[in-house]
């Protein structure tokens, strides 16, 4: 009985929170964005993304989207891996004082750390467009990178460098040959983290994308498109490709990573 | 020897100077913003923002709003994850509450809205609250669900084997000792709230201004003095609860929230 609630309970939770993605993929099949099934079943909705006018600005807003996301992971992976080796051997009061400032770009609300970006952009005349996007990006990415390396510096075997160096290689050698790849699954994960948090991002991107350049990303174009016109059909059908295909991945990903623990609890 | 480490302790320099140019700079010119009006220290912003009744209307509105959202998501996600913690599958499902988060906030809450229209709901501060509540809730159960399950399960059967009833186990024995996650949640449904752009707007259709809304609205009209001082206010709650977290997870030092 206890059992029973409880799974009731959850379940009505988990209801709340997937009902509007059932939903809208329910109704995509509708054709219309009322909500009814007036006309049947029909594809109508996945018919005009071939047609519609905004396809081409929405390929335009994705492709931006990832050209952002990839440049500005990248640049985030590089700077925060090779940062966190560096802060590692910081004396303990300059490693506090840099992690601290490591972490006010997560700790702090968007929209403050969007407008203090934009009015130093302004301030010191920085050209609008993607250069002051893709420092955004990187300056709330790369805390991430630095967050998800360090435990792995800080399980590393300080002695395995020493003796890289003891057995003839060069500080750079024994950098790049032994500490990165022990490394690796930490940078991994902080680059997975940094290219979706620049992809997801909506508030610092539409503050600080400039009102003349007429850069969009997928976040901004929804924004400004659905905002006016409310959702049609079109969108609907968008909406359940992205769902389905961001649901994917993450289950995907999260299986697989669970049955490799449950594998590692085994052996 | 000394001056290998001297070496390595190079590689921070680059990140270093980073930070120092795009994460502080700008946060100083926030406050150079609110404080220096025509090159003089001045506290006309401070009186501008703080004087007009409508500023405070928005202010207070938000903390209200901020506060119910924090506690519908407590009153849903602390259950949800208590459950969970309780269940063999509770690390696997717990992924079912929270893979949402991961779908973009607006996709989400552009669906609420076309859901609360075709239903016929008002929209207003019901819907506004609503949808902060689902786009949140997820950040409430996560931290929660760490703190939860990492608590020594021999501690809960120690309490009822001296006689504790369950309410009284649950009561003083896992609420205290979930405690951090308690308070990250807290922190992470609230800040956002208030601070968020754009869900109160469309769910609302534009009636209701959060106040993340209307400092995104003053830097648009040009206002930047009255838009930092907003700022400011903002920084203090985030810097402020922040510490209220530190002095908690410091106090039980057992597992700090891995999202943090």
């Amino acid at each position: 009985m206890k059992k029973a609630f409880s799974s009731i309970f959850l379940f009505v939770v988990a209801a709340f929170l997937y009902a509007p993605i059932v939903l809208v993929i329910v109704y995509s099949f509708s054709g219309n964005s009322n909500f009814t099934f007036t006309d049947g079943i029909n594809f109508d909705a996945y018919l005009s993304i071939f047609t519609s006018d905004k396809t081409p600005k929405l390929l335009e807003a994705l492709r931006n989207t990832m050209l952002i996301a990839v440049i500005s992971s990248v640049i985030s992976t590089i700077l925060g891996t090779v940062s966190a080796i560096g802060i590692y051997y910081l004396n303990k009061r300059s490693r506090r004082v840099v992690e601290s400032i490591n972490q006010l770009p997560m700790i702090n609300s968007e929209m403050v750390m969007a407008v203090s970006l934009m009015i130093f952009f302004v301030t010191f005349t920085f050209p609008e467009g993607y250069l002051r996007l893709i420092i955004a990006h990187v300056s709330f990415c790369t805390p991430y990178v630095v967050l998800s390396v360090m435990p792995k510096l800080e399980q590393m075997d300080p002695n395995i460098y020493e003796a890289a160096l003891d057995l003839g290689a060069g500080p750079v050698r024994a950098m790049t040959t032994v500490v990165v790849p022990i490394l690796t699954p930490g940078i991994i994960s902080g680059f997975v983290m940094a290219f979706t948090i620049s992809m997801d991002d909506f508030i610092i991107t539409e503050i600080n994308k400039g009102a003349t350049t007429g850069i969009e990303t997928l976040s901004t174009y929804i924004y400004h498109d659905a905002r006016v016109q409310g959702l049609e059909p079109f969108w609907f059908a968008v909406f359940s490709i992205i769902f389905v295909v961001v649901l994917a991945i993450l289950l995907f990903v999260n299986l697989h990573k669970v049955r490799k623990e449950q594998e590692e609890v085994k052996v | 020897m000394k001056k290998l480490t001297l070496s390595r302790k190079v590689f921070s320099y680059p990140y270093i100077l980073f930070m120092l140019l795009f994460v502080v700079t700008p946060l100083v010119l926030i406050l150079v913003n609110a404080f220096i009006v025509d090159g003089k220290i001045d506290f006309s912003n401070f009186v501008d923002y703080f004087g007009n009744p409508a500023n405070m209307n928005v202010l207070t509105l938000s903390i209200e709003v901020g506060v119910i959202t924090t506690l519908l998501c407590l009153l849903i996600g602390y259950p949800t994850a208590y459950l969970l913690s309780k269940m063999n599958a509770g690390k696997l499902l717990v992924l079912i509450f929270i893979m949402p988060m991961w779908v973009n906030f607006l996709l989400r809450t552009l669906a609420t809205k076309t859901i609360f229209e075709a239903l016929g709901v008002q929209l207003g501060i019901g819907t506004v609250i609503a949808g902060m509540v689902y786009n949140y809730l997820p950040m409430m159960i996560l931290p929660l669900h760490t703190t939860i399950s990492g608590i020594d399960k021999s501690y809960i059967e120690a309490a009822g084997d001296l006689g504790a009833s369950p309410l009284r186990v649950f009561t003083r024995v896992v609420v205290p000792m979930s405690m951090t996650g308690i308070i990250s949640g807290i922190t992470m449904v609230f800040i956002p709230t208030i601070s968020t752009f754009a869900i109160s707007q469309l769910l609302s259709n534009s009636s209701i201004y959060l106040f993340g809304d209307s400092i995104q609205l003053k830097f648009d009209q040009g206002m930047y003095g009255v838009g930092s001082v907003m700022s400011i206010v903002m920084l203090v709650l985030v810097l402020l609860s922040n510490f209220i977290i530190n002095k908690v997870s410091g106090r039980d030092n057992q597992n700090r929230s891995t999202l943090l």
